[in-house]
């Protein structure tokens, strides 16, 4: 039983079957999946969703699928709680971290909308996937192709870090890593999908990839106690994830999960690409692509597909876009890890750092409750770090050498 | 004044299924609207009812994104090549 209708284009509305396409014909948006909600609200309750097993599937009449889910069957369904040791520190009443450094089972959020764009593409036939990633996707859709038995070829601009690299290579695929930034690896697989028939996951795929993202949002939702924060601060790379959790937030509301959600959305990017917090502080419609200088990897993309969308969404809310230097980072990095004892990767470093600017500048107050979007790990980027972390303290095998260290502290 | 303009895939219908086309305009506006002229409908595909260049299409002046200049009004001269690219999804 599929509840998605069909797909429909974001910018003029033109209705599309539900094929392995992502632009629209006549004006070139983007495609979007439409759902019955009608039908949903009568058969997608709380109890039913409790009912299910702890995985992103429980809410599966709201992503886009004819079928069984077939892939991830268990990913999703991460730790969230109250962070109060960082709530201190920053001096704010209440914060709640929503933990996917533990996403089963490469350890991102990439693996919610991998799930779901590979079972799309077993419905649709296909045998072969593949991805342009700045690393966390690569290694969600290498994992997952091989359990789903497709094959695969992963695309990544070539200076990423080691631990991306070999957490993609282990599954034996095909990893190509290419002489460019993200957006030359995009433009490149733009091409590549328009000859080879492939399941691009972000590409031909990318209607049905991007509701995976929901799914995070649906989970803070149901660990809140069915309700919405009153703050979010989200990472952004291309804006898609914003937008679906916007997008989870209003569809629970819609099938009368929720009353109405009034949660403010602020977005945060590294000073090195923040192409949609420019346009932001610069309020113009416009969003320029920039060339990524960060040390955020995962959020470097110069020209990002959905940013008029999560533009929209933030200025909707009243929230704000802030940025973080790499030094900033760093700091955010530690600041969770000494606070939480979570290691984040960049991108969350990115957010903490961007969270604390906000709450000093006023912009978040407070005494209101805030939601940080933690969605990857810090195993995988420990070369932005390694020089900035406590000196290993090396001693002989004995008492004497112990206290000795024990004493200079 | 010749201008070669690069035509994507799903507007080649319009085009009689040439990639490539000669035109001219003294701003990238000038030029779409003289493309109109040969290639009727194309315009509208283009741009939108206020006849601003849709979010999602990319127009480079040789290789330079329009967007870095002066968009829709950046100046063309004798030579150019402009290509104009569907806006590219991942991420």
């Amino acid at each position: 039983m599929s509840y998605a209708k069909s797909l429909k284009c974001r910018e003029c509305g033109r209705i599309y079957e539900k094929k392995p396409i992502y632009v629209c014909e006549w004006c070139f948006g983007p495609l979007e999946v439409v759902y019955d909600y009608e039908k949903i609200k009568k058969v997608l309750t709380k109890e039913r969703i409790m009912s299910r097993k702890e995985n992103l599937w429980r809410y599966k009449e709201l992503l886009p699928i004819d079928q069984e889910p077939t892939v991830g069957l268990n990913s999703g369904f991460t730790p969230f709680f109250e962070a109060k040791n960082l709530a201190k520190v920053l001096n704010c009443k209440k914060i709640f971290i929503k933990d996917d450094s533990v996403n089963h089972p490469t350890l991102s959020f990439k693996d919610r909308v991998v799930a779901v764009a590979l079972s799309k593409a077993k419905e649709f036939g296909f045998h072969t996937v593949a991805c342009a990633s700045t690393g966390n996707l690569a290694n969600s859709v290498s994992s997952h192709s091989k359990t789903a038995g497709f094959d695969c070829y992963v695309f990544i601009p070539s200076d990423l870090e080691k631990s991306k690299i070999i957490s993609s290579l282990i599954y034996g695929v095909n990893l190509i890593a290419i002489d460019g930034n993200y957006d030359d690896v995009n433009r490149l697989c733009g091409e590549i999908a328009s000859k080879y028939k492939w399941a691009f996951v972000n590409v031909n795929l990318r209607p049905y990839y991007a509701e995976g993202s929901k799914t995070y949002g649906f989970e803070i939702v149901e660990q809140l106690g069915w309700r919405t924060p009153q703050h979010i601060v989200v990472p952004a790379a291309s804006g898609s994830l914003l937008t679906k959790i916007y997008k989870s937030f209003k569809e629970f509301e819609q099938i009368g999960l929720i009353k109405k959600s009034n949660t403010k959305f602020h977005i945060a990017q590294a000073s090195g690409c923040s192409p949609i917090v420019t346009a932001l502080k610069e309020k113009t419609e416009i969003i320029k692509p920039v060339k990524p200088k960060t040390i955020a990897k995962s959020l470097a993309i110069g020209n990002p597909a959905d940013g008029f969308y999560a533009q929209d969404i933030i200025k909707k809310t009243g929230g704000f876009g802030e940025v973080a230097t790499d030094n900033e980072i760093i700091k955010g990095i530690k600041l969770l890890a000494e606070t939480e004892g979570v290691f984040t990767e960049t991108a969350g470093g990115v957010v903490v750092a961007v969270c604390k600017k906000l709450i000093e500048q006023g912009k978040i107050k407070r005494d209101e409750e805030i939601v940080i979007s933690i969605t990857g790990n810090g195993l995988k980027t420990q070369e932005a770090i390694e020089d900035k972390v406590n000196k290993l303290i090396k001693i002989k095998p004995d008492i004497k050498s112990f206290e000795k260290v024990l004493k200079g502290r | 004044m010749a201008i070669k303009v690069r035509i994507p895939t799903p507007l080649q219908k319009l085009t009689d299924k040439q990639v490539e086309v000669k035109c001219s305009g003294k701003t990238v506006i000038e030029l779409i609207d003289n493309l109109d002229k040969k290639y009727s409908g194309i315009k509208e595909r283009l741009c939108d009812e206020k006849g601003n260049i849709r979010r999602f299409i990319n127009v480079f002046i040789n290789e330079q994104d329009i967007r870095f200049m002066k968009g829709k009004n950046s100046k063309l001269k004798d030579g150019d090549s402009v290509s104009i690219i569907p806006a590219i999804a991942g991420g």
